[in-house]
């Protein structure tokens, strides 16, 4: 049991920290989030950044052209890219994280091919059809249905929190290819092309105000079915492997810029002045925030937990499920404090006057979504107490054929 | 970086939990509630044969130390075992089992002191000095109904003589540092006692049947569940990245971490011993359930070495940089 880094870990983060240094001299600010094409130039030309200086696919094997790092290696390029104010993953992210690693595992060598390098590169952009609007939490039930004719499969159905759909190259497509067995038994794993006819998609705007995500509407979408990654109807189970890649790194970048809320909200605090006493002399404010900061430090011994873990065993255990349960319901708690300490500033989310006050109420709002996305807590809660407390599950449709 | 068990660690928490559980299981350990003496004097001294109390001069560091005491948590071993291995760092008698070393926590005028009746003496750390108490020195009165009754407490005047000349043990760092290792060990038996609930309610909501199915099968109460094995989890890493703080396997400098993990560990406690009664129902309120034997043990542990609030303000200190208020 050892937090310090060895020697060769150092290496890499120093020669990583003197590439960034040299490299985001000539990167410019970040482009209005509203301004798609912008936006996409900015997150492609990163990437090719750093495809062009060995960083790109840090945790892809090497033998698909990625790094091939090691989770602590991984862990360490997330702290030194956030911590430089390098460009995030971005539009990248279903490429990168969910759909290559996907391929990598289940795709044949022709779709490989024809995907892997353009992700790492940057060239291609991926956006994931996943979930439906009648089937959220219970993924398995979706219905957006694909008929074979002849070479093609005749997709037509609606797909709903595509995030990037609007400047996607392709996406990859959990369809219903049998609806007479079990819901998880009839579904496939589809390469799209977003330039096929018959996709229709509309911006989805959440509470934030932006429309990252989209609603895609799809009426007799062609594709071929040579794009189809795995056996016809084995679709849950290729979309299940990329669970598997997760090295108990999915949420460091975000837990460094909580820290950092964190301790922002604390110095702001200070400036705030009523009466001759600053908000931080209320110690009830201070125990709230030593709790979330605490907090947030025995977070982040669990997600090198978890990455030790993922070292030692190739996967994250127990501790996976924890961490997002504990982050999300800290993210409530933190943001709360914020209203409570902000008032009327919280009205707001420009800075209000001289204080910087903006970020921590944008930071309230989107901690709305974090018990929700990828598993809402109380998914996260029966994962938590089935599969790893074996309780018993509550009767449930599992089973049940799709209808 | 390996942030995990290494093996030697695993075989001392086995080896630890299986002396526990023949030597020390609940329902004998309680057993002695209420008898007036519920340290037992012979399992004190093969706790000391195990080496517990003398773990850091056997060689073993302060994460092995964590792992022990996370087992003597779980047990809810009766008795001051936290002071009386700090102490063992300077009286052959503590590390050998022969004497029982308490701990005088002054708050306002007076204090409440466990276990006043069978130990020796008490270490009191005050003013960055860290003493070592005779409990002849010390007047008591007991008090009949202790919260945790297997945590017997007294009453003590709190205006002791010291004499410096004779009752310093450390002071300075190296009284500081006792200070640090007597929060962070407290806060590993937080995390066990934590584990420990959780078994007990995870075992009887998997047995308990209402409305024709297990208990443990309604989402109402398996949600309990989760939530407390979430911040068993979480508190025990603070616990272990504290520890490595304080055996300088980590870059940070300890003094954040250990009240990190009191907070932590502190709060863990507490709410998976208030929820392992709730998932007992009415069970849980009862005597014989040993579900409430946790939630006590919790207020105690909460209550020493600093409380969770205490460290969690400690905690907010360190986040802002300012000027000295006049």
């Amino acid at each position: 049991m050892d937090l310090r880094y060895t020697d060769e870990e150092q290496d890499f983060r120093h020669q990583l920290r003197a590439w960034l240094e040299t490299v985001l001299r000539d990167v410019g600010p970040e482009p209005d989030r509203h301004d798609w094409p912008a936006r996409r130039a900015y997150d492609t030309s990163w990437q090719r950044q750093l495809f062009e200086a060995g960083y790109a696919g840090i945790n892809w094997p090497a033998e698909f052209g990625g790094r091939g790092a090691t989770p602590t290696e991984h862990l360490i390029f997330l702290e030194e890219t956030e911590r430089s104010g390098a460009p995030y993953v971005g539009m990248n992210f279903v490429g990168l994280l969910h759909a290559g690693p996907t391929l990598i595992v289940e795709a044949d060598d022709t779709q490989k091919d024809a995907h892997l390098a353009p992700i790492l590169k940057g060239d291609h952009i991926w956006c994931q059809g996943f979930s439906e609007p009648n089937a959220g939490s219970d993924l398995a039930s979706l219905s957006c249905r694909a008929f074979r004719d002849g070479d093609d499969y005749v997709i037509t159905g609606q797909k709903i929190w595509t995030s990037f759909a609007h400047v996607a190259d392709y996406c990859e497509m959990l369809v219903r290819t049998d609806t007479d067995v079990p819901k998880h038994q009839g579904i496939s794993w589809l390469i799209m092309d977003m330039q096929s006819p018959g996709i229709d998609i509309r911006p989805l705007r959440t509470m934030e105000g932006s429309a990252e995500f989209c609603e895609m509407f799809l009426d007799e979408v062609r594709v071929p079915a040579s794009n189809r990654v795995g056996d016809e109807n084995d679709g849950w189970r290729v979309a299940m492997t990329t669970l598997s890649f997760e090295r108990g790194t999915a949420f460091v970048s975000e837990m460094l810029q909580t820290m950092e809320l964190c301790r922002e909200l604390a110095q702001l605090a200070t400036t705030i002045t009523s009466k001759a006493a600053t908000a931080w002399d209320d110690v009830g404010l201070r125990r709230d925030l030593g709790r979330v900061s605490a907090e947030l430090d025995a977070l982040w011994a669990l997600t090198k937990r978890n990455i030790s873990e993922a070292t030692r065993t190739g996967l994250v255990g127990a501790g996976g499920s924890v961490f997002k349960l504990a982050y999300t319901d800290l993210r409530h708690r933190l943001g709360d404090i914020a209203l409570h300490l902000l008032g009327r500033a919280s009205l707001s989310i420009d800075d209000v006057g001289e204080l910087a006050t903006g970020a921590h109420i944008q930071g309230r709002i989107h901690g709305l979504s974090m018990t929700i996305a990828a598993g809402t807590t109380q998914v996260q809660k029966n994962i938590i107490s089935e599969r790893l407390l074996g309780l018993p599950k509550e009767p449930s449709m599992t089973r049940a054929k799709h209808t | 970086m390996d942030f995990w068990l290494t093996d030697d660690q695993v075989g001392l928490q086995d080896g630890i939990k299986t002396f526990l559980d023949g030597r020390f299981p609940l329902e004998v350990t309680a057993a002695r509630e209420e008898t007036g003496q519920v340290i037992d004097p012979g399992g004190w001294r093969e706790l000391a044969e195990m080496g517990v109390f003398s773990l850091l001069r056997d060689g073993f560091d302060m994460r092995a130390s964590v792992v022990a005491f996370e087992q003597l948590g779980r047990a809810l071993v009766p008795g001051p075992v936290v002071t009386t291995f700090l102490a063992a760092a300077y009286l052959d008698g503590a590390a050998d089992g022969s004497q029982i070393i308490g701990h005088l926590e002054p708050e306002h005028e007076f204090t409440v002191l466990e276990h006043g009746d069978q130990i020796d003496a008490a270490l009191l750390f005050d003013d960055g000095r860290l003493s070592l108490i005779p409990a002849t020195a010390i007047s008591t009165r007991a008090l009949g109904r202790p919260l945790d009754a297997l945590s017997p407490v007294s009453t003590v005047d709190i205006n002791i003589e010291i004499d410096p000349s004779n009752d310093t043990l450390a002071q300075g760092p190296a009284a500081e540092q006792a200070y640090m290792r007597g929060v962070l060990l407290t806060a590993a038996m937080q995390v066990g006692l934590s584990a420990a609930a959780l078994d007990l309610a995870n075992d009887y909501a998997k047995n308990r049947e209402q409305f024709g199915r297990p208990i443990g099968s309604f989402q109402a109460v398996k949600h309990l569940l989760a939530e407390m094995m979430t911040k068993a989890e979480v508190a025990r890493c603070a616990v272990h990245a504290a520890a490595c703080a304080l055996d300088g396997a980590s870059n940070d400098p300890a003094v954040r971490p250990v009240s990190v993990a009191k907070t932590i560990a502190g709060d863990a406690a507490l709410f998976c011993g208030k929820t392992g009664i709730q998932v007992h129902g009415g069970m849980g309120f009862t005597w014989e359930v040993h579900a409430q034997r946790y939630w006590k043990r919790a207020v105690v542990l909460d209550n020493s070495f600093g409380n969770a609030d205490h460290h969690a303000t400690a905690v907010a200190n360190t986040l802002v940089t300012r000027k000295e208020r006049n």
